[in-house]
């Protein structure tokens, strides 16, 4: 199976296999009307078997996403068909919308329109916490 | 323009500077009665509250200003659904600063992101009651004459108990403090606190369930109400809460300087017999209440 390389744009390599579509859906890409190809099931030395997401023609993405959602994934940047950057997400400091407080008492039990936003309070953990009422998150 | 949400919003030198400023409007009253003329405090209270929304008021007339407000959410707007946001945005038009209490938790953060005057957090559910915190320290400055070097027993509800959290995470700040930790295993203090605020801190602390285990080595003594309205279970509530009741017998090793405090309202868990005892602290602790909000009320405000 042949999947062109891209030009301008990112792979994201290493997802755990299985998961290539919740971080699809995650990433919104969707939305986007640039080329994404999901490839799932390919083989990989390290693990042996791996998902990648390629994203062409946009290098606007937000992927911070990636850190808390998959620390171990890889991300390549692409600039004219050269790797200019590879690395493994961070932790981002801030959750948007992402996972959604379950204490019955936080104020997002009550008000439906508020943005669930969740931070980082120990980074070497990896904990979360409700900006609102300060509970603890889980994935 | 400044808000007070969480304790942690102050540094030492600004609780320093609050305590002091307190201390003075106790000894020099006339200073203090025109100063915030002209200004109006809205109370916002979706709950009920006696204590901290007369506090409130008392606080803010006694500096020369007026009061509006409500104290329940049956007469707010937010039995018609409106949103906490919606709320502090109109009330900003009619108010210079609000104090808000609210049964869920981080609802005074969310008011604080949309308003256009400074939000006191006056008690959001479990979470925080920073000026029961402010009093709590006026009270034991006042009654010890220092913030450090004290050995505190808190007693009852350490897990619900937004007191007991919010004073644990003011008093670890200090020099040379040791917590003794009171309560049925049920109650006891939450893991994050441990482990955030005492373990972080290397703070001194012990957990026991037995109130008198450790009444010889108090400085202060700080009991508290198992909360009706934190239980989902009603049963619990019963089992739990007359399991600690301090009388004069338990206090017969105690020292003689102890300050026993209470964030009040009383039920059972101190028994009137100790309400004559010059250890007890707590109807003091109430007043010095009023003082430490007029305090933050003039900073809020920037009032000089």
């Amino acid at each position: 199976m042949n999947i062109e390389s891209i030009k301008n744009g990112y792979v994201i390599d290493h997802i755990k296999p299985g998961k290539s579509f919740e971080i699809y859906n995650y990433l919104n890409l969707g939305e986007l009307d640039t080329t994404v190809a999901i490839i799932k099931n390919a083989r990989s030395s390290k693990t042996g078997k791996k998902d990648i997401i390629k994203i062409t023609d946009n290098l606007d993405i937000n992927l911070d996403i990636l850190g808390y959602l998959d620390p171990n994934i890889t991300i390549n940047k692409i600039i004219d068909g050269k790797i200019v950057e590879k690395c493994h997400p961070d932790l981002p400091n801030q959750l948007v919308n992402i996972v959604k407080c379950k204490n019955p008492r936080c104020i997002t039990s009550i008000e439906q329109e508020l943005p669930h936003i969740c931070e980082l309070t120990d980074r070497e953990n990896a904990v979360y916490r409700c900006k609102y009422c300060e509970e603890k998150v889980n994935k | 323009m400044k808000h007070l949400i969480d304790i942690k919003n102050l540094s030492i030198e600004e609780i320093d500077n609050l305590i002091n400023v307190a201390q003075d409007i106790m000894k020099n009253k006339e200073k203090y009665a025109k100063k915030c003329e002209g200004k109006k405090l809205a109370t916002l209270f979706y709950e009920p509250s006696t204590r901290t929304r007369l506090s409130f008021e008392a606080a803010m007339m006694e500096l020369g200003g007026n009061v509006l407000g409500f104290s329940s959410a049956n007469s707010s707007s937010a039995s018609k659904g409106e949103s906490v946001a919606d709320t502090v945005r109109v009330i900003g038009g009619y108010a210079d600063i609000i104090a808000m209490r609210h049964p869920k938790e981080g609802a005074p953060l969310v008011a604080v992101m949309k308003s256009e005057v400074p939000i006191i957090n006056a008690g959001d559910g479990g979470h925080n009651h920073p000026t029961q915190t402010l009093t709590d320290l006026l009270t034991i400055q006042c009654e010890k004459h220092r913030l450090s070097s004290l050995t505190i027993g808190i007693c009852g509800d350490l897990k619900f108990g937004r007191t007991v959290h919010s004073l644990i995470t003011a008093m670890s700040r200090y020099q040379n403090i040791k917590f003794v930790l009171i309560s049925p295993k049920e109650l006891k203090i939450p893991d994050y606190i441990k482990k955030d605020i005492l373990e972080k801190n290397n703070i001194d602390y012990c957990e026991t369930n037995n109130l008198e285990e450790y009444m010889s080595e108090l400085d202060i003594l700080y009991m508290t109400r198992v909360q009706k309205e934190r239980f989902f279970n009603e049963d619990d509530y019963i089992r739990l809460k007359d399991y600690y009741i301090l009388n004069k017998e338990k206090l017969k090793n105690a020292k003689k300087d102890l300050c026993i405090m209470h964030p009040l309202p009383r039920v059972n868990e101190i028994s009137t017999d100790v309400d004559d005892d010059e250890r007890a602290c707590y109807f003091k602790q109430a007043k010095y209440g009023k003082y430490i909000r007029m305090a933050l009320i003039l900073d809020l405000l920037e009032v000089k």
